[in-house]
């Protein structure tokens, strides 16, 4: 059985009555870089916050590394984890969000700081000088001392990446980190995730950027009610899609634009 | 009217009057200090889903916000040693005034919590912080400051409060001040000099709260 950097089994998913993910079954390999499309709704975003446990899910499992994400059974009993572990295992995983949300009190050096010192233990000298390695990564080592309020929304978004990517996480999650930029600032975000992809990095991404997808992936998931309805390598499920709802789904997305 | 303005009588007791405003300020300091610990957890447990936090906290607020301060005080002093629990006058009115400030600034957190936008929990979740780490890191932080300028005018009213303890015989500068003036008969001097030592006290207070706010404004 090769060993999977992900594995997602009948992942379900509701809120109240409704049922978001119905059954979602994913694996992932080292180095993979998946994007996840689909309609507003479909259940890629509520995907991508069970495995981080930024959401809670009822049904089926989630594995990084084959340890088991947010969830044991004792005595044939499914409990949650006690927050402590599932604090660690959180930060198994970076997630860029859409809103960037950088702590706003907090320089751009101090929010990638924060969880190096706090998490990872490290000294305030050892946190600075890896903030200041990522910061440079993402092109804005001289925007260091910059507060959040001070920068574009691009540069924000490029900080928030420097500071999950600092926690040196197995997994990077981006939920679509382009959706709040301006469309001139879209480009500098990509570039760094593209840049990223290219080290190695294994990286799950909710995007409506199609021909970023396209270009940047290996792997595309079609998300369509809750359920996966179409994978493969981006030239297939692009040029060739199997079913008529990816097919209508990618005429209206910006790749059918183009 | 014939009344001729005469502070001399004052001045000489001046002395009394900077060390009653000097306990105001330690009584004020001292049970803001304590007022704002159990306002910070009672605000927490306010917005907490959990009823068994939320439920007592919600009635402890209702409880003081609805009751005179005067009352408070009184009842402190005179009603709690018949139930066996007598504190000296200084201690029981520093600790009647920390509960009302909590429940007042528990308020005045709990707006200050509720602005503070949910991603950036979620942002500190996601990089691995426990909840406690989130709390103390970022939210109370972050919280202080969207506060600080209804803090502000909380803290004057609690400080403006402490001549309450007059009324249990505290020393403060309200004390202070009818003494001099049943010992001088001088009434309007000495509460022009009392008061005048409020104003300027106040303008103090709130001129370092605006200066912590300057100094704590999240550069744009």
């Amino acid at each position: 059985m090769p060993n999977h950097l992900l594995e997602i089994r009948d992942l379900h998913k509701s809120y109240g009555d409704v049922e978001v993910l119905k059954g979602v079954d994913c694996t992932m390999a080292q180095g993979d870089v998946i994007s996840i499309i689909g309609s507003s709704g479909s259940g890629k975003t509520t995907m991508l916050r069970c495995i981080n446990m930024l959401e809670e899910f009822q049904g089926g499992s989630i594995s990084i590394d084959g340890e088991e994400i947010g969830y044991e059974t004792v005595g044939g009993q499914r409990r949650r984890k006690k927050e402590k572990e599932i604090a660690r295992q959180r930060a198994l995983t970076g997630m860029a969000f859409q809103q960037f949300n950088l702590f706003p009190h907090m320089s751009a050096a101090r929010n990638v700081m924060l969880g190096l010192m706090k998490v990872k233990k490290l000294s305030k000298d050892e946190a600075r000088s890896i903030a200041e390695k990522w910061l440079d990564r993402v092109g804005l080592r001289s925007r260091a001392d910059h507060f959040p309020g001070q920068l574009s929304g691009g540069q924000q978004q490029r900080v928030a990446i420097a500071r999950a990517i600092a926690m040196n996480p197995r997994l990077m999650l981006f939920d679509e980190v382009t959706s709040a930029l301006d469309p001139e600032l879209v480009n500098e975000v990509l570039q760094v995730i593209k840049s990223l992809a290219q080290d190695g990095m294994s990286m799950l991404l909710v995007t409506h950027e199609m021909r970023f997808a396209y270009e940047v992936s290996n792997r595309v998931i079609f998300m369509n009610q809750g359920r996966i309805g179409e994978e493969g390598n981006p030239r297939e499920m692009f040029h060739k899609p199997k079913s008529e709802r990816l097919s209508e789904f990618l005429k209206t997305s910006s790749f059918g634009e183009r | 009217m014939g009344y001729t303005l005469n502070f001399a009588a004052v001045w000489r007791s001046f002395d009394l009057l900077l060390e009653g405003l000097a306990l105001s300020l330690a009584l004020a300091f001292g049970a803001i200090l304590i007022g704002a610990a159990i306002g910070l957890f009672t605000a927490f447990c306010l917005i907490s889903k959990n009823g068994f936090a939320r439920r007592p906290a919600g009635i402890y607020v209702t409880i003081i916000r609805n009751t005179p301060i005067l009352v408070l005080v009184l009842f402190t002093y005179f009603a709690l040693p018949q139930l066996g629990f007598r504190l000296g006058k200084i201690e029981s009115f520093i600790f009647t005034l920390a509960l009302y400030s909590g429940a007042y600034l528990a308020e005045v957190f709990r707006a200050g919590l509720l602005s503070i936008p949910v991603g950036l929990r979620e942002a500190g979740l996601a990089i691995g912080l426990t909840e406690i780490q989130i709390r103390t890191s970022i939210i109370a932080p972050l919280m202080f400051r969207n506060v600080l300028p209804s803090l502000s005018s909380t803290i004057i009213s609690l400080f403006k409060d402490t001549s309450l303890a007059a009324a249990i015989a505290v020393p403060e500068l309200t004390f202070e001040a009818r003494k001099i003036n049943v010992e001088t008969f001088r009434v309007i001097e000495t509460w022009i000099v009392a008061s005048c030592l409020y104003v300027i006290t106040c303008s103090i207070l709130a001129a370092l709260m605006r200066a912590l706010e300057r100094r704590l404004s999240v550069p744009r």
